[in-house]
């Protein structure tokens, strides 16, 4: 049977209503994977925030201070916190534009709902492994 | 079917929660401004990846990419922390724990700005 509400006061069994079930019981869906998503990489990139912070001071400390955030990041560990917080901000961004859409009433269709859920995640692996790329085979670096 | 509120509570529109759609209209508006602010953000990354300082310095000492910069800073710290408020309310049901959560969440984005916005300054006067 159905526990009391934690909050609410003790009922008898007999005028125990039964609650909704909770997320644990649904089978993942790419709608729902997509929503969790949002919130993890929104709070992941609050994180990035401070990287934002670090490296705009690492500039502003001359050859030394921009040297050794380079070393830093350039570290395999470094590298792959850095492609997390690339495909976190191509995520969030993509999917971002998709809750705009819905805020101006477009796309809320189950079907469309679950495409465009699968559409943000194949976007936004494709760009953030793309900017990956750009880089690797040298075409960065273009504002020097 | 009649209202139950009282033609005060309708004409400030605030509801139940006293503070009506404001955090939801500032989320979106924030939102909208970042789609443009973080595809130039992504440009300058790509941009400056792998160059020297000298590159970094001479690029954010520009007054309008110093501009953009801060904009962009300015306005995902408070996205950011309009979606903590949230996840904050979604999570942390003790109230002394939410005001402590809520209040070390404004003082670090205040911090975080901070130190951006005063390096942008040391960079453009290096």
């Amino acid at each position: 049977m159905a526990a009391p509400h934690p909050t609410g006061p003790q009922k008898p069994a007999s005028l125990q209503r039964p609650l909704s079930p909770h997320l644990t019981i649904y089978r993942w869906a790419p709608t729902m994977i997509v929503s969790i998503a949002h919130r993890i990489t929104g709070v992941a990139l609050g994180a990035g925030a401070l990287v934002l912070a670090w490296w705009l001071v690492a500039i502003s400390n001359g050859p030394e201070g921009y040297q050794s955030f380079y070393a830093t990041v350039a570290t395999p560990l470094g590298l792959i916190v850095l492609f997390g917080f690339t495909w976190s901000l191509c995520f969030h961004m993509l999917n971002g534009i998709r809750h705009l859409a819905w805020d101006l009433g477009y796309g809320f269709g189950k079907s469309v709902a679950g495409q465009s859920a699968v559409l943000v995640i194949a976007l936004s692996l494709i760009l953030s492994a793309a900017a990956f790329a750009f880089v690797w085979t040298g075409h960065a670096g273009y504002l020097s | 079917m009649s209202s139950l509120q009282t033609p005060l509570h309708r004409v400030q529109g605030l509801g139940a929660s006293h503070s009506g759609t404001g955090h939801f209209w500032r989320q979106r508006v924030t939102a909208v401004a970042l789609v443009p602010l973080g595809l130039w953000f992504a440009y300058v990354v790509l941009g400056l990846a792998g160059t020297t300082e000298v590159a970094a310095v001479s690029f954010l000492a520009h007054p309008w990419n110093a501009l953009l910069m801060a904009a962009f800073v300015v306005t995902l710290l408070y996205h950011l922390t309009l979606g903590l408020q949230v996840v904050i309310d979604d999570y942390v049901h003790t109230p002394g724990a939410k005001i402590v959560l809520l209040l070390l969440v404004r003082f670090a984005v205040i911090a975080t700005g901070s130190i951006c916005l005063f390096a942008l300054i040391r960079i453009a006067s290096l």
